[in-house]
């Protein structure tokens, strides 16, 4: 209870601060203040997606179904982050670009993660059996990841991006290009989403474990 | 088992050679291909009449049917073993990794007689010229061996599903994502004619895909196949 009540009041302070002591961006001015909220997001999607890549390669060397339990958390969760991460940019692009949507090629390779963790939950609904939906699905998260660098790489190099790069940060050799206060909020937001992450993480296996343990209890009752 | 040189190449030969008797017995997975590459093909010509294409299109709407022509298709190989009965006594008989490289080399044959007909008749009705008619060939030939090479294994996921019909496009659409991308990007390049060092870039990002796609399916196939 303690360090979810600290949790709230973080996250409270943070959205305060990102509105009374985040300065406004230089060319980007208000609008600046997303980056409180869309990058964090972005990030802790990332994480998401990675530990759920790590947990499937971890079942298939190991097989133990608590590892796919993880798996799923986390790319619930990823899922989560990696829209709200979307929908942010896609707010922030109406109003910086004047489209909602225009296929920038971050827009491209946040629109194909959501499409590979889509694909990985309908692959996981279309398979009854518990060990052959953990190991297909494992394959699959490991193959889908496997893309990722192409498109991270790739995309980029055949359209021009306009996103800003998180690099509000490196611009013209300067390194940390961001006002004291903002960098600050900035990286506390980016901790108390990685909190909330790490919250919601144990308070959904908890719960998958705790389903798990009601149906075998079911299966030996019947 | 056994040891010996090429001894996987063997093997893989004879499970590609037991396909294709099947195959050639009921022609179902190629006739399939064929037909629905056939109806997109005619849809499409039909529906952009005879307006003169832009390369930029022509590059994506040709490879929009090739994907979607092999993702009718290229499952069948897995399907059909489930289906009849047979993938036990293929369990017993071969390693996996023979299994997938044999299944591979199917597959891609299928592309291959697919795309023989199907490219040229599309740059017909089309009315496309091809400025670098011998690079046009590289492209598509390594992207219907990405295509493959990438399906295959998510071929032999959906065989294991309960749900075979339009799960193996959900799929193998992100996965292939790249593939595409580089491949409508360099099909571009040729049909309107660029120096060659603009395309080398494509080239290889579609090489290194395959390579990649292949590596990682023999890896991770034993995982698919056993139980």
């Amino acid at each position: 209870m303690f360090w979810q009540t600290v949790l709230g009041i973080w996250m409270a302070a943070v959205i305060g601060a990102s509105f009374l002591l985040v300065p406004p961006t230089q060319g980007l001015g208000e609008l600046g203040r997303i980056v409180i909220y869309h990058v964090p997001a972005a990030w802790v999607a990332v994480l998401a997606y990675l530990m759920a890549m790590a947990n499937s390669v971890a079942y298939l060397r190991k097989g133990d179904l608590r590892l796919d339990r993880q798996a799923q958390v986390n790319a619930e969760l990823g899922t989560v982050f990696c829209l709200l991460a979307t929908v942010t940019g896609a707010i922030w692009s109406k109003a910086a670009w004047g489209w909602y949507w225009n296929w920038d090629p971050r827009q491209t390779s946040i629109f194909v993660l959501l499409m590979i963790y889509g694909a990985y939950f309908v692959l996981r609904s279309a398979i009854p059996d518990t060990d052959r939906r953990a190991r297909l699905s494992a394959v699959y998260a490991i193959l889908a990841f496997l893309t990722v660098p192409f498109l991270v790489f790739i995309v980029p190099r055949v359209y021009a991006t306009l996103h800003p790069d998180l690099v509000l940060i490196a611009r013209e050799g300067r390194q940390l290009d961001m006002d004291v206060p903002m960098l600050l909020v900035f990286l506390a937001s980016v901790a108390g989403f990685t909190g909330l992450y790490f919250w919601l993480y144990k308070v959904q296996t908890g719960l998958e474990n705790l389903l798990h343990k009601q149906a075998l209890k079911r299966g030996e009752e019947l | 088992m056994r040891t010996g040189r090429f001894l996987w190449l063997k093997r893989s030969s004879a499970v590609l050679q037991k396909d294709l008797r099947v195959e050639f017995r009921t022609r179902y997975a190629y006739s399939t291909l064929m037909m629905f590459a056939v109806t997109v093909l005619v849809t499409v010509s039909f529906s952009v009449g005879g307006m003169m294409l832009e390369s930029d299109i022509a590059a994506a709407l040709l490879w929009i049917i090739l994907f979607f022509s092999a993702m009718a298709g290229l499952s069948r190989t897995f399907v059909q073993e489930e289906e009849s009965g047979t993938v036990v006594a293929l369990k017993l008989a071969a390693d996996p990794e023979p299994v997938y490289l044999g299944k591979l080399l199917f597959n891609i044959v299928l592309l291959f007689s697919l795309a023989v007909p199907v490219v040229p008749l599309f740059l017909v009705m089309l009315n496309l010229s091809v400025a670098m008619p011998f690079s046009f060939v590289q492209v598509v030939f390594l992207g219907c061996l990405g295509l493959s090479g990438a399906s295959t294994i998510l071929a032999a996921i959906v065989a294991k599903a309960a749900a075979k019909g339009a799960l193996l496009t959900v799929l193998a659409f992100p996965v292939l994502l790249p593939l595409l991308i580089g491949a409508i990007n360099a099909t571009r390049s040729t049909l309107a004619g660029v120096p060659a060092e603009v395309l080398r870039p494509d080239l290889s990002l579609l090489l290194f895909y395959n390579g990649v796609a292949v590596t990682a399916s023999l890896l991770l196939f034993e995982y698919v196949w056993n139980e």
